[in-house]
């Protein structure tokens, strides 16, 4: 334990916790506006459609750097378990970093609604109008993101139990500062 | 030993309160953003269930407004409208329209003279992409201020408590305008007579960047003929269906779009007050309606009229009522998409 871990890169935390804050909001805005009907709702749609499209390219980019740069081994004496969940987690998290807004842009395609970034910025179509594809994609956006929040709540539990718990340096891997002043 | 043992445990169980407590408050946040906490807020999805009839919404179609048919068209823009906005809808030119004649009830099976109100859905497309999307009515003024007093209406309305109309209206004197209207005003036997109206505020930004606060409404090229409600009734349930679709088979129908400016000071954020009727008009164009086509397989069917898709060029305003109709009219289309099967397309459109 006494080893120095290896963190991974600063533009991997960077990526990580850049993300992290893009992720949350959207989670937020997106039960806040389906439950609202004040002109907040109006706002928040917004807001929704072009961080989601944010969050997809930052995905993207952060797909490539870790394949270019890897991520630091987990500890040798992490329960077998919790290595198969951290790694696993870490695909999942991949995987809807990267569908979930792919999703939402198909489920308006599929309804033709114009999908309007900003002013008169707007995407392309990428499905035709079609009532069944709109509502298996609706379903799909709306419970993963139930999901995903879940998967957050787990992910941030971990790395707490990490950080506080089993202080094995894993924390320390992505903290956006280093922790050595906090040790 | 055991003491340092001891201690070692009770940081660690605190530590795990810790990350219990944190994780716990994060999703009473998510929970409370989300409304579940506050049964009390007013969600698209109440005010959706408050527009059901008593035996339940007609799946697979509009939670509002359920009865209607489609048409498509153009819109020839005459350029006046340049003046106002920098929509390229208003660029003079024709641009291709999907729209739907509707009944401004929650069953499709009604017969026609049930609804007071009558209602149009329309979309307007640029070829630069941009979609202009209004949905009207026939009534001159909404019959409510806010949309918690739509509810509120939709409640009394629908309630069994024989006090519970009288109170709503005692709350809400705006009302009585509406009704004033609803009893007074000529019934037509015609889409094609109808003028349709958007109620609502919005924005409209020129190339300078001023903005100007507008409503419009479609004015009838036809001419009104009155019809006693009675008379409209003897003609048959879905008269109105069949007559417009006869109507533009003989000739094409059409309806000026009139935009109207507001003056500094007028109540733009409530629709349930007319404006002075010397405030400037503007004629923009023409809608011209060239073929009719039922719905189940009609290009209406699966668009969402809401009136929030604007192009660059336009806004909402202070209105509360476009974002409010925006919230339920997604959880109406999600719904009814989803209830496809309930209502069948037919094999072969053709005309009713």
């Amino acid at each position: 334990m006494t080893v120095a871990r290896q963190r991974f890169t600063v533009l991997q935390r960077a990526l990580h916790w850049l993300m992290a804050v893009c992720i949350l909001a959207m989670l937020f805005i997106g039960v806040g506006m389906v439950s609202t009907l004040t002109p907040k709702y109006l706002t928040l749609v917004q807001i929704h459609k072009p961080l989601g499209i944010a969050i997809l390219v930052l995905a993207l980019i952060r797909l490539g750097v870790r394949l270019r740069d890897g991520a630091p081994a987990l500890p040798s004496d992490l329960p077998e378990p919790m290595k198969l969940a951290a790694h696993l987690s870490h695909y999942i998290f991949y995987a809807l970093m990267i569908v979930m807004p792919l999703l939402g842009w198909a489920m308006l395609s599929a309804a033709s609604y114009p999908v309007v970034l900003f002013g008169s910025w707007h995407l392309p179509s990428i499905l035709p109008l079609n009532d069944g594809l709109h509502t298996l994609l609706w379903n799909a956006h709306h419970y993963l993101a139930f999901v995903f929040f879940a998967l957050i709540l787990l992910h941030l539990a971990a790395a707490l139990f990490h950080a506080l718990v089993r202080r094995d340096g894993v924390f320390a891997t992505m903290a956006p500062i280093s922790m050595r002043k906090v040790k | 030993m055991p003491q340092s043992i001891l201690s070692e445990m009770r940081a660690k169980i605190g530590s795990l309160i810790v990350i219990a407590v944190i994780v716990g408050a994060s999703a009473a946040a998510f929970a409370y953003t989300a409304g579940w906490l506050t049964p009390g807020r007013l969600t698209p999805v109440k005010v959706v269930d408050a527009l059901a009839p008593p035996g339940g919404p007609a799946l697979g179609h509009r939670r509002n407004h359920a009865k209607g048919i489609c048409f498509t068209g153009a819109f020839q823009s005459n350029g006046a409208g340049a003046s106002l906005s920098t929509a390229t809808a208003f660029a003079a030119g024709h641009y291709p329209v999907i729209g739907r004649f509707n009944l401004a009830i929650a069953s499709p099976d009604a017969a026609d003279v049930t609804a007071r109100v009558r209602g149009m859905g329309l979309q307007i497309a640029t070829p630069n992409g941009q979609v202009w999307r209004s949905a009207m009515i026939t009534a001159p003024i909404f019959p409510v201020s806010t949309p918690q007093d739509f509810y509120d209406l939709l409640r009394a309305s629908g309630s069994k408590d024989p006090n519970a109309m009288k109170t709503f209206v005692a709350a809400n004197p705006e009302f009585g305008n509406f009704v004033q209207w609803a009893t007074t005003a000529p019934w037509t036997s015609s889409y094609a007579e109808d003028r349709f109206n958007s109620l609502d505020s919005f924005i409209f930004v020129d190339g300078s960047g001023q903005h100007q606060v507008v409503r419009w409404s479609l004015i009838p090229i036809a001419s009104l003929v009155p019809i006693s409600p009675g008379d409209l009734a003897k003609r048959g349930p879905n008269y109105l269906e069949s007559e417009i679709a006869d109507r533009v088979g003989k000739a094409p129908q059409s309806w000026t779009l009139a935009v109207t400016v507001a003056n500094a000071g007028d109540q733009t954020d409530d629709p349930s007050k007319a404006w002075p009727a010397d405030r400037r008009t503007i004629a923009v164009g023409t809608l011209v309606v060239q073929q009719v086509e039922p719905e189940a397989n009609g290009p209406c069917r699966d668009i969402n009229f809401d009136p929030t898709v604007l192009p660059a060029g336009m806004m909402t305003s202070n209105d509360p009522f476009p974002a409010a109709r925006s919230a339920a009219y997604a959880v109406s289309y999600d719904r009814r998409t989803a209830e496809a099967a309930d209502y069948p397309r037919t094999a072969t459109g053709g005309t009713p």
